[in-house]
């Protein structure tokens, strides 16, 4: 088999990826950098990101309150001392981005403008139109064109980690075009492999969001933490999915149930504020897992819209005004238009909550390492903790950059320590072990499962059991339904056995990775007995700081559930409180 | 909903197992409002696995699905089946390799893209710590139409003079040359002349506009040009009859 050696290999060509690539490239010319991915750059998900990135810049704010919202926001889960990292750096990257030719939208002065997102007490959002993920990663790619240390691997597939005496050694990956499978040798191994949106059937998240990263770090023993928190993004366009930012209500939207009554404020998010004057943190400003909760709670009144893709709410725009909608929300309008048929101009839109991110993921520490000697994460696929129970619209963006730059700089001093690559004998042996296993898969004969089969099941459960609201009851049957579903797994039968760009193995092999996370979700949740944040049980309402001021950690197991424990949450500065989204707060 | 049945021809290839591309015909039943892509990911879920394409967002931003739809490039996320009453015909994108199927080898694309070097050369560089460069909401507008080009290589597919001559640069690296051009942060135009004015540049271009009515995201390719033409055209007549302009 052939073998690639190189400095490092990141998983992935999203905004983390190319950020951490070009941290590599910047401090040290000579290393060699891989940047391994399914998709090419530009079609990772990073570009569907619309409303913008949270970074402390004007005069009225101050990091003091973006630590604030952001912990608060997270219901207490966030890591305090990744959350002072996270806020701190947050502005630098994103001048940084500005350096680089990001276009953001501007004051009449020249100075980058922002505006209010859900749950941030000041305006800190910095935006490019509504296309501010598009922008940031084509920004960062076309910029990783500068460096020739970066070498792309576009549409190869990593389908395992090498490791050996403990530490993560490289990899193994599928070109797409061939169907040959590479090895790549590399002193250090940085996972930007995205979410995992795709465990659902109805998700904002592209058809690459299936957790491929994530099942990486997970089966090479890394534990995967906090994945019962699954964010439902309360605006998304029923028929299909599509989302409208949360910057519609930031410039003033409002959301509405089937009597015309903006029903927020019935939830604790109340007063009502005036129409077109959006008040910070309050009412349409509240966070996303409240807002989605509401209206959970609005539709068992029985006071939705009915539409044909099911019951909906409807987000009013109509009073912005033809100017500030085709100036701040165009993607917003043309969306509407094209796949629902209406004119956010003319008519409110139906819209409902829709999966949207994973606030867990692979166990990462403030240095972005992971347990695993060589191995670190970034962006959606870890989880770093700055997102807690909760994730505050516009701190997802900034967190590819903080902490993709971040892993680069661990990975150096990783490289810096002494780390020297592994024997080749043994790398090609492991490697050719993968190898076997993905021979196995395609030439397997007489097995009685397909992905589309075993996919249809795994979304049903997780719809039915792993929604906004969840039960103990429903969670045992979505556990033993994933087990089920993993069992069968390993009966499956590829019906494409051919080589060049076989989507049949890909979905396959996508498959198997969203199943794992999917049991890590379920197993956390029932493991999980409170509610906090997105993770909302009906049998145990309250939260439970006593208990459950812990981050959960699923352990994988090749033939069982995984084995879950829980770590103390680090708190620094701000002891559990109350969630005030009420126009009461200061 | 109201359903129609739908009659697809796709061209399918596999170079290990067809020795030409042909097509194959699918009827499939599909809810009125589906677009195109939501009929082949019918198919390959409910009729035939082996089928291959690329897409990923569904939302006309990520750019991966590209093909022709009755002879047009389109995206697929964005054709609605209620624009077709007969049958759909589709097909890879034009003027690339197959690779497979729908799948189309794009390395020609990703390497000019590269050679027109779209990224900021500042005009004077400064650290982060002395923040953003100012740029009035006129001057960002001067560009910001070519920033929105999702690469989805429509352009290159319409583009007659691409079919011809495949050393054309094209619609869509050019107009991101002219992206960084036009922003007032930017003092790299020199080097990116080189390029886009060389022979296989913009010279290439013969106006038939056909980029421009293509683009799913109305970045309007042709208008880059022309004025990349106008710019380059203008730099020849200082540098050739008015050498004393040069400083």
């Amino acid at each position: 088999m052939e073998a690639v050696h190189t400095d490092v290999a990141i998983v992935g060509a999203g905004g983390a990826g190319l950020r951490a690539a070009i941290a590599l490239a910047e401090a040290d010319p000579k290393l060699r950098v891989a940047l391994v991915s399914k998709v090419y750059p530009m079609r990772s998900h990073t570009c569907a990101a619309e409303g913008g990135a949270a970074g402390v810049i004007k005069a009225d704010d101050s990091l003091d309150h973006h630590f604030n919202d952001t912990v608060g926001g997270g219901d207490w889960l966030c890591d305090q001392d990744a959350v002072e990292y996270f806020i701190g750096e947050a502005p630098k990257e994103l001048v940084q981005l500005e350096h680089w030719g990001c276009p953001w939208s501007r004051e009449a002065d020249g100075s980058v403008a922002v505006r209010p997102f859900g749950g941030m007490i000041k305006q800190r959002t910095w935006f490019a139109a509504d296309k501010s993920g598009f922008h940031i990663l084509h920004t960062l790619f076309q910029t990783s064109l500068k460096y020739p240390s970066i070498q792309r691997f576009d549409e190869y597939y990593v389908s395992e980690l090498l490791v050996d005496d403990g530490r993560c050694r490289g990899l193994a990956a599928i070109e797409m075009r061939s169907g040959q499978m590479r090895y790549f040798d590399a002193r250090a191994v940085i996972i930007a492999g995205g979410g995992a949106g795709r465990m659902f059937p109805f998700t904002t998240n592209g058809a690459i969001k299936t957790g491929d990263g994530m099942a990486l770090a997970y089966r090479a023993g890394v534990p995967l933490k906090d994945m019962e928190f699954v964010q439902y993004h309360p605006t998304g366009l029923p028929s299909t999915g599509t989302l409208l930012t949360e910057a519609c209500r930031g410039e003033g939207g409002v959301l509405l149930n089937k009597n015309g009554r903006r029903f927020l404020q019935d939830y604790g998010m109340g007063p009502e504020t005036p129409l077109g004057k959006p008040v910070l943190k309050t009412m349409e400003l509240g966070p996303r897992d409240r807002v989605s909760q509401a209206f959970w709670q609005e539709q068992k009144k029985g006071n939705m819209v009915s539409t044909q893709w099911g019951d909906a709410m409807l987000l009013d725009l109509r009073h912005l005004g033809e100017k500030k909608i085709d100036e701040r929300l165009p993607l917003v309008r043309d969306m509407s238009i094209s796949y629902m048929g209406v004119d956010p101009m003319k008519d409110p839109v139906p819209v409902r909550p829709v999966v949207h991110y994973m606030m867990g993921g692979i166990d990462t520490d403030i240095r972005a390492a992971t347990t695993l000697p060589g191995l670190y994460a970034a962006g959606e696929c870890a989880c770093v903790s700055i997102n807690g129970a909760n994730r505050l619209g516009s701190n997802s963006l900034t967190e590819l950059l903080v902490f993709g730059r971040r892993a680069a700089l661990s990975a150096i001093e990783h490289l810096q320590s002494g780390a020297r690559p592994a024997a080749e004998a043994v790398l090609a042996a492991k490697a050719g072990a993968a190898q076997g296993r993905i021979r196995e898969l395609m030439q397997r004969s007489g097995g009685t499962e397909t992905v589309a089969g075993l996919r249809k099941e795994m979304m049903k459960a997780m719809e039915e059991h792993a929604g906004i609201y969840r039960s103990g009851e429903g969670l045992v049957a979505a556990c033993a339904k994933l087990g089920e579903l993993r069992r069968r797994y390993r009966k499956l039968e590829l019906h494409d056995k051919t080589n060049v760009y076989n989507t049949d193995l890909l979905q396959a092999l996508e498959l198997g990775s969203m199943l794992d996370c999917a049991e890590a979700v379920v197993q956390s949740a029932l493991s999980r007995k409170e509610s906090r944040g997105a993770h909302q049980r009906l049998d145990f309402v309250e939260r439970d700081d006593k208990n459950f001021l812990r981050h959960s950690l699923a352990h994988y197991r090749p033939s069982e559930p995984p084995r879950i424990d829980f770590r103390d949450v680090v708190i620094t500065q701000s002891q559990p409180g109350v969630r005030d989204y009420s126009g009461g707060h200061e | 909903m109201s359903e129609r049945r739908v009659e697809l021809e796709v061209l399918r290839y596999n170079p290990e197992t067809d020795r030409d591309p042909h097509f194959q015909r699918y009827s499939v039943d599909c809810p009125e409002e589906w677009v195109v892509l939501d009929a082949l990911n019918y198919i390959k879920e409910t009729v035939d696995p082996t089928l291959s394409y690329r897409w990923s967002c569904h939302m006309a931003v990520c750019g991966s699905c590209g093909m022709m739809i009755n002879g047009e490039p389109r995206l697929a996320c964005k054709s609605f089946l209620r624009e077709y009453p007969g049958t759909i015909r589709v097909e890879p994108l034009a003027h690339f390799p197959v690779e497979r199927d729908l799948v189309t080898v794009i390395d020609d694309f990703m390497a000019k893209l590269k050679r027109v070097k779209p990224y900021l050369i500042p005009k004077e560089e400064k650290p982060v710590s002395a923040g953003e460069y100012l740029q009035t909401p006129a001057e960002l507008k001067k560009y910001k139409q070519f920033t929105l080009c999702i690469n989805c290589m429509l352009c290159y597919a319409a583009c007659p003079e691409y079919g011809l001559i495949p050393k054309f640069i094209g619609p869509a690296a050019i107009s991101l040359a002219h992206r960084y051009n036009q922003d007032s942060r930017d003092g790299g135009r020199e080097q990116r002349q080189q390029e886009i004015a060389a022979t296989e540049g913009v010279w290439e271009c013969s106006f038939t506009g056909a980029c421009s009515e293509v683009c799913p995201e109305h970045v309007d390719p042709a208008a880059a040009l022309q004025q990349v033409k106008i710019k380059s055209t203008v730099d020849w007549y200082k540098e050739h009859l008015m050498p004393w302009l040069k400083n």
